[in-house]
């Protein structure tokens, strides 16, 4: 199996060392954190130490910090809590949208951004609590919401404000804080720390009622026997994340640089709107994502169609459509870099990509122009 | 005395001050250490397998979910089970939280009601209590003195509206395995659906969810030598059971459980579901021996010693004793190089008395003076006689300055006692 090009850092990234060695500790010991005895209180201090570092990460304190299974567990405590209604933006991750099924969206412009006259109009025009959810980076094309300003309108109508940052910690500076929300779902696995952690930051003014209730962990608001391991795991990639924070403009450069060198063809949607610096979608014009996956997959490189998230089916990317992007919503690849990506990397997806566009995409092209090319395969 | 916990040596650095340098683990019904053997099953998907095992387009997701689909095949042939019915979980909770809650809004606008008894996990309990409130009614069935359910009691609280009977396997605190088969044949009778958490009870006893016509089955990683974080809820497919979800979004789990799937904790449960395959009737036998032993050299040496639950029907690794005329805090502080329970771990750090307890009809003082000593895989025998040597020294001492128990020696009957206020 080829498997030298990873570029689906957004899915999940690699485990950093320092987690691994985290994690490894904490696995060989024993101990539940509930129990008083030293064994128990050996793990307590694990859990404890590596709120600390969450909590750094993303400017809160640590007693804002409830450990969870990940990012999708997270999105749906905050989503259960009781409210008249419900906005949520047009392209949030399915863990939002789908704990919010009765959810009013709430909708972006061409570049994907959230448009916040459009929310204001949202909340003026009925009474009664609101909960507003708005990502604070989106996980397929990257863009940056205005958060703050989100929060700052659902403030003033009364509103509670919830922010999915999965997709925005640790490609850049989050301050929970100054972002002035309610409550934030984060997960560890995206920034280099295991699968099966996340956390909700809660502030100090939400009353949040528990989804698992037992015996009383996380202040009674997240019952289950810690995962120690893997919180652990998470404090370690925390903390190493927010010591890379300022890796993140040379990432960016190789993803603007990666963009440059495709086709004029090649549509990046949501390159106007402010981006994180390491996702890209591109569409191929003519060329089913799927296709495309395959064929990247062949040349050994690792990317995706959209979310990783159940089923495999590929289905048409909602961030995509609501983003007004008509065909090219299926034609969309999107490839996510991490710390650790190559510019052998980038030259081996550029070259895929060049070479299938080649193959495909130029005669799909020209057969739809009716200029004379032979009709596409 | 040495301890050959496997993880004795990574506490040895650490700072807890008054404790001392070596202590023995003696409490396997809160937390057991990883095998050895799991861990080296998880390692690869930490590293270089480290793929979404739900990403399908590419060998990185592929090869993870190759992984977790093998662990699903390990923890249901532990229960008779088809692989389809395994719905990885954060844990028994949240396989507990999910059964109930999802099971009971699913058929809420034909049936609303539960059966459970007043013995089971706190989240159990909980989620009953939180259903109550939703406008669910919930029948909290008593135990014997033994902390065995009656089943005559449980035919007579089923009604036309129960949806669901929810009795626990093995109790956490007192070890005792609840008569499932029977429960099963009961429910099945009656219609209703039988879930049963196996927290306790999964790679500790045989369990056949056909045989015992269990419907859901909560499951635990870290109870069974595996990584905590991981748990699993078996759901019946013929006739199948259906339920709310808890936790939505990407349609993970076949819908039951969303959320990306751990690949590393999901292989180490179900390496400790079939090592526990393999060795569960070895190990019953070498527990029972260790408890035996345990169990005889304590009541051999010391009087007015009582257990509580059943001693026929329990797990091989658990003991839970009530020590008269001593106090409990200074039990504990006597005995500081044990790590025992003095309760459920969940609730321990809280002064009250066991609820557990009091269900069996323990009285406040005694519960007060309970232990629950758990055995397990790395437990050794020199382990064993250390700790009863322990406890029985502890115990002695604590009695030698008892005026309560100087008085019971003369034959006083302390309850008869008038005490004038002073």
């Amino acid at each position: 199996m080829t498997r030298s090009v990873y570029l689906d850092y957004n899915a999940t990234a690699p485990l950093r060392p320092a987690a691994f060695e985290a994690m490894h500790a904490a696995l060989l010991e024993t101990g539940n954190p509930s129990s008083v005895h030293r064994f128990g209180r050996l793990a307590r201090r694990r859990v404890e130490e590596a709120r600390a570092s969450v909590a750094a990460l993303v400017g809160a304190r640590s007693a804002q910090i409830v450990f969870t299974s990940g990012g999708t567990e997270a999105n749906n405590l905050a989503l259960a809590q009781p409210a008249a209604r419900v906005l949520i933006s047009a392209i949030e991750h399915d863990s939002v949208r789908a704990a919010a099924p009765t959810a009013i969206a709430i909708p972006v412009d061409r570049a994907g951004v959230v448009d916040l006259d459009a929310l204001d109009r949202l909340l003026a025009s009925e009474t009664g609590p609101a909960l507003v959810a708005v990502m604070l980076v989106n996980n397929e094309t990257g863009a940056i919401q205005p958060v703050a300003d989100v929060a700052r309108l659902a403030r003033a109508r009364g509103a509670r404000i919830h922010c999915d940052a999965v997709q925005a910690v640790g490609r850049l500076a989050v301050d929970f804080t100054a972002l002035g929300i309610h409550t934030m779902a984060i997960s560890a696995h995206k920034i280099g720390g295991p699968q099966g952690v996340g956390a909700l930051v809660v502030d100090d003014e939400v009353a949040l009622s528990a989804m698992l209730r037992g015996g009383g962990q996380e202040r009674g608001l997240r019952a289950g026997t810690e995962n120690v391991a893997g919180i652990a795991g998470f404090g370690a990639a925390a903390r190493m994340a927010l010591a890379e924070l300022s890796d993140m403009p040379a990432v960016a450069k190789m993803r603007d640089a990666l963009e440059g060198r495709l086709d004029a063809a090649a549509t990046v949607l949501g390159r106007e709107a402010p981006r994180v610096a390491n996702t890209s979608c591109i569409a191929m014009p003519g060329v089913a994502a799927e296709t495309q996956v395959m064929a990247f997959d062949l040349a050994g490189v690792a990317i995706s169609a959209g979310a990783a998230c159940s089923s495999g089916k590929v289905r048409v990317s909602h961030v995509l459509q609501a983003m007004g992007a008509g065909e090219l919503a299926g034609e969309a690849i999107r490839v996510s870099l991490g710390c650790e990506t190559t510019q052998a990397d980038i030259d081996r997806f550029v070259e895929t990509w060049t070479a299938l566009w080649a193959r495909l995409g130029a005669r799909v092209a020209a057969a739809a122009s009716g200029v004379g090319a032979a009709p596409a395969a | 005395m040495s301890t050959v916990l496997p993880t004795a040596a990574t506490n040895g650095g650490a700072d807890l001050r008054n404790a001392p340098t070596k202590s023995v683990y003696l409490d396997y019904q809160a937390t057991t250490p990883l095998d050895p053997r799991v861990l080296d099953a998880m390692m690869p998907y930490f590293t270089e397998k480290f793929g979404n095992p739900h990403s399908r387009n590419h060998p990185y997701g592929w090869e993870a979910e190759e992984a977790v689909e093998k662990a699903r095949e390990q923890v249901a042939e532990l229960i008779h089970a088809d692989p389809r019915e395994i719905v990885f979980t954060s844990g028994a909770t949240e396989s507990n939280n999910l059964a109930i809650a999802g099971v009971a809004r699913f058929y809420k606008d034909r049936k609303n009601h539960i059966v459970t008894a007043v013995t089971e996990h706190k989240c159990v309990l909980d989620t009953c209590r939180h259903l109550e409130q939703e406008g669910f009614e919930v029948t909290y069935l008593p135990v014997k003195s033994d902390g065995l359910i009656d089943l005559e009691a449980l035919k007579q609280a089923i009604t036309a509206k129960t949806a669901l009977v929810s009795i626990m396997g093995v109790n956490n605190e007192i070890g005792v395995i609840q008569p499932l088969a029977e429960i099963g044949a009961v429910c099945r009778a009656a219609r209703v659906l039988f879930h049963t958490d196996c927290a306790q009870a999964f790679g500790k006893i045989p369990l056949d969810v056909e045989a015992m016509k269990i419907d859901l089955m909560s499951i635990s990683g870290h109870k069974i030598y595996g990584p905590k974080g991981v748990g699993a809820l078996y759901v019946r497919r013929k006739p199948r059971v259906r339920l709310v979800p808890l936790i939505h979004g990407g349609g993970q789990e076949r819908g039951m459980r969303s959320g990306t799937l751990p690949t590393p904790l999901c292989v180490g449960l179900g390496e400790a579901a079939a090592i526990a395959k393999r060795e569960m009737a070895a190990e019953a036998e070498r527990l029972t021996g260790l408890r035996d032993r345990f169990y005889r050299k304590i009541t051999e040496r010391l009087p007015e010693v009582y257990l509580n639950g059943d001693l026929g029907h329990r797990i091989p690794g658990n003991l839970n004793l009530s020590f008269a005329y001593v106090e409990g805090e200074g039990l504990m502080m006597g005995i500081k190089d044990l790590s025992v329970s003095s309760g459920s771990a969940c609730t321990s750090a809280s002064l009250e008395p066991s609820y557990v307890l009091r269900a069996l009809g323990v009285t406040e003082d005694l519960a007060h003076t309970s232990l629950r000593i758990g055995f397990g895989r790395f437990t050794t025998e020199t382990e064993v006689e250390y700790a009863a040597d322990r406890i029985v020294e502890a115990v002695q001492k604590l009695r030698d300055l008892s005026p309560l128990w100087e008085m019971a020696q003369e034959g006083i009957d302390i309850k008869s006692i008038k005490w004038a206020a002073h």
